[in-house]
């Protein structure tokens, strides 16, 4: 039994009866002084952050907001402090659903295989994230669901999976599902039932989305007017179909590998003819499709690397493609894809974005606000808005400068990461170590496990 | 309607290397790197070569020079060690064959020449030089046991004879489990690593002994390509760079570089940080992996402030993009050298790692690396710090040739 249980019921309790007394009033914990870049409105030069059970209270400039007394106070003058970094894409925690034994498994969870653990997460908040969707890979045109997760590494939390998802409204894990088209998810020859082409790849998709669709008709015609299913005249469970359902009933949103500027519009195609939501993701050839990416509201998760190519398709990979589609009117983020690249570097990348061109502005949303809109998690996450979630950063400077460091990660006004602190240094700079437990993740890449000879 | 807005990529480079032209550059910030920086400077490019180097008020442009005007001006690039030009964009997955920097066929090739192998019109090339990449140390990749020989290089040119500035700088080795592969002819163990590159250069020993015993009367003995490179290291002509990360592997090096007499250049060298005084007093040359590098595998303990910690304890370090067998195809040297910068070795050193450290190593100094008269009139321009992430490249310059000019 915990000593201090009883008081924490009390004040619990009397919450709970809607009490606001002085006595009541839940710990507060006040971020003064910093440059607060609130994401959803203009930057506040020198701000006052309030954070009052996990949530943000109230954001307001020094002098205007008042620090309530008996509050924590977090001294951050000369900082700056931005929302939590969402990551759209990420495959850190060693992450496997779909196997070879088909190009589509929608029903395949990620969720069942992470290694919450992994030294990856510790890295992920040296960079300042806090909201990951993890996902399988794109060597299947449908590799399974993806699982959105919050990196609550309290201390004395639990470090499960179950402690760090995120819920749908029904309480189920909350996840898009994973799709990819192009070279990544074809097999020469068509074995095991893989595509062999793009042509077969799109009629693969369509057969298994109409299979869903005449599935769902018949429990809908097993489905009185009260929404009750009788058991005996609805078709079988099929766990795959379920979630294709999910998909087309707009409860998960297709995140869909894509390059090449065909790909992505044969993903539009799909999406229409079926009517699912989809977050395109890579899209590194975007550059040459921005108006009708914009034109079907097609929201992108982008990732810039160093150099283009490496593969056929990425051979068109630009710096510019953030800043075409954000003149475009398409809505921009940026993701790790972790292994890929660091997520220690995360804010690098949208950096790199507006060396391309991207305005700070759509650079800043980029790796906030709108990654959180395609995690449908805007309400919660994003930016630093009283009511949302209190994860934010502290910076030594700002965010789009080599020189800035992540000092603080703080995850529902609870402090995660602090470079102060040398475990925590270790994983922001590496050295001995650090990086024991780390699988290398490359996707179709089968050659890394030669030591990246080839 | 313009569907390609970036695709038209700028054709920089003609089909024979024009005559120099007359080049001069202004620039807010001059980085000679050999000395001060120059507020409000110019640098005179005058037949391919700098005629001078001052403050714009005591430095007049001569007549016929075309001005590039810029925030920042440095020495032109020099990576350290790259495989671009034998490594390709496409990655060879796709009948490109574009892959040429790792030969798989036996452990130790040393025959292989870079001239054979480099592809001046790769893409890739034109990538790094509009960011600032004028020479690079290019060759054999890391992966078997000698992997095969490197060259230095001009990034310019149609042909290799354009391109190159030294046919035959090192000997490319790797002490590491990438170049294990077992099954007899290859190694499968350290232990075998090392008695196989021992076995390799006590035979290319007796070999460079026979031929100098030759008396010149009758058939003199015959050639062996592979012997004759590694005789060249033995004889200290060229560096043995060695590939090595883990600390027993670079110990390896230095233990084997003791026994032969060779050169040592250390490659990568992840750990190197755990044998900071060996490497020191064994006055070996560092070119230390980049520094966003993956950690996994014999790198799992590299560090962003490696290069900080090098140079602190006086080791002669410059920082090389390396070898990717992904994405992305190839690193951007600038961008290696900026998360440096800003882990402990500052934009001094990190620019130093990047132009004048290579430059002495690769014993090219005296053309390249720093701003200074007589040197190659190689330049890279930036409207702002060359190493903040949202600075562009605006221009590059070799002996006087404006080879970019895009922003990038």
């Amino acid at each position: 039994m915990r000593p201090n249980a009883a008081p924490a019921l009390r004040l619990a309790l009397l919450a709970a009866a809607g009490a606001s007394c002085a006595l009541a009033a839940p710990q507060t914990t006040a971020v003064t002084g910093a440059r607060l870049l609130p994401v959803d409105g203009p930057p506040i030069p020198e701000g006052v952050l309030l954070i009052e059970d996990g949530r943000i209270r109230a954001i307001g400039a020094v002098g205007e907001l008042a620090v309530p007394s008996g509050s924590t106070v977090v001294d951050a003058r000369g900082k700056v402090v931005m929302p939590g970094l969402v990551d759209t894409h990420s495959h850190l925690g060693g992450v496997g659903a779909a196997d070879r034994s088909g190009p589509l498994q929608p029903g395949v969870r990620v969720y069942d295989s992470i290694d919450v653990r992994s030294s990856g997460f510790r890295r992920a908040l040296a960079g300042g994230l806090t909201t990951l969707n993890l996902m399988p890979g794109s060597g299947h045109l449908c590799s399974g669901q993806t699982t959105y997760v919050k990196l609550r590494f309290h201390e004395g939390a639990p470090r499960t999976i179950d402690a760090v998802a995120y819920r749908f409204p029904d309480g189920s894990p909350m996840g898009g599902l994973k799709m990819a088209n192009g070279t990544n998810s074809i097999r020469e020859g068509g074995e095991g039932g893989f595509p062999g082409t793009r042509g077969k790849s799109a009629f693969l998709v369509r057969e298994l989305f109409i299979r869903a669709r005449e599935y769902g008709a018949k429990i809908a015609a097993a489905t009185d007017e009260d929404g009750v299913v009788d058991p005996d005249e609805r078709p079988p469970r099929d766990l795959h179909l379920e979630t294709l359902l999910e998909v087309m009933d707009g409860k998960r949103v297709v995140h869909h590998h894509t390059h090449r500027h065909d790909d992505v519009l044969t993903v539009l195609r799909l999406a229409e003819e079926f009517g699912f939501r989809v977050v395109l993701h890579h899209v590194s050839e975007g550059w040459r499709v921005a108006e009708e990416i914009a034109a079907a509201g097609a929201p992108c998760s982008l990732i810039l690397v160093d150099s283009p190519g490496g593969k056929l398709e990425a051979v068109h990979l630009v710096m510019e493609t953030g800043a075409v589609l954000e003149r475009a009117g398409a809505r921009v983020a940026f993701h790790t894809d972790d292994w890929i690249t660091d997520s220690r570097l995360f804010l690098r990348m949208a950096a790199l974005g507006i060396r391309g061109g991207m305005s700070r502005g759509a650079a800043l949303e980029s790796v906030t606000l709108a990654g959180a809109e395609m995690l449908d998690l805007d309400e919660r996450i994003g930016s630093l808005t009283p009511g949302k979630d209190a994860d934010f950063v502290v910076l030594s400077g700002d965010p789009f400068s080599v020189y800035t460091q992540v000092e603080q990660t703080w995850v529902e006004g609870v402090k995660v990461f602090d470079r102060s602190d040398p475990d925590d240094l270790l994983h922001a700079e590496g050295g001995w170590g650090a990086a024991d437990d780390v699988t290398p993740y490359l996707c179709c890449h089968d050659r890394a496990s030669e030591g990246g000879s080839r | 309607m313009s569907r390609a807005p970036f695709a038209a990529v700028a054709v920089l480079i003609c089909s024979a290397l024009p005559a120099a032209a007359q080049v001069a550059v202004r620039a807010e910030r001059i980085h000679t790197v050999s000395g001060a920086v120059i507020t409000d400077g110019v640098v005179v490019v005058s037949d391919g070569r700098i005629a001078a180097v001052g403050p714009a008020s005591s430095t007049p442009i001569p007549a016929g020079h075309e001005v590039l005007e810029a925030a920042v001006a440095t020495p032109g690039l020099v990576d350290v060690r790259t495989v671009a030009g034998l490594s390709g964009i496409y990655n060879g997955d796709d009948q490109a064959h574009d892959q040429d920097m790792l030969e798989r066929s036996k452990p130790i090739q040393p025959g292989l020449r870079a001239i054979d192998a480099y592809n001046p019109r790769e893409a890739l090339i034109e990538y790094v030089r509009s960011l600032g990449v004028t020479t690079m140390h290019v060759g054999h990749a890391p992966g078997e046991l000698v992997s095969g020989q490197t060259m230095i290089v001009k990034t310019r040119g149609t042909t290799v004879a354009e391109a190159v500035v030294n046919p035959f700088f090192g000997i490319a080795a790797t002490l590491s489990p990438a170049a294990q592969k077992g099954g007899g002819s290859s190694p499968g163990t350290r232990g075998k690593m090392m008695a196989m590159l021992r076995e390799a250069l006590l035979a290319a020993r007796e070999y460079a002994r026979e031929h100098a015993a030759h008396d010149g009367e009758g058939a003199p003995p015959a050639r062996d390509l592979e012997k004759e490179a590694l005789a060249a290291a033995l004889a200290g002509e060229v560096p043995f760079i060695v590939t090595a990360n883990r600390s027993q592997d670079i110990a390896g090096a230095l233990r084997l570089a003791e026994e032969f007499g060779l050169e040592l250049w250390l490659d990568m060298a992840a750990e190197a940080y755990t044998l900071v005084d060996e490497i020191r007093a064994a006055g070996v040359e560092v070119l230390l992996h980049p520094t966003m590098y993956r950690a996994w595998g014999d790198t799992k303990n590299l560090s962003f402030t490696t290069a900080a910690r090098l140079a602190d304890a006086g080791i002669d370090l410059a920082i090389q993009t390396g070898f990717e067998s992904y994405v992305p195809k190839v690193r951007v040297l600038l961008f290696e050298a900026a998360v440096a910068a800003a882990h402990g070795l500052g934009p001094v050193r990190a620019l130093e790692a990047i132009t004048l450290a290579p430059a002495k190593m690769l014993g090219i100094a005296d053309r390249v690396g720093s701003l200074e008269v007589g040197k190659d009139g190689d330049l890279a321009l930036f409207d702002g710090d060359p190493f903040e992430y949202t600075t562009h490249c605006t221009g590059v310059v070799i002996e006087g040739e404006v080879v970019s000019r895009r922003a990038r």
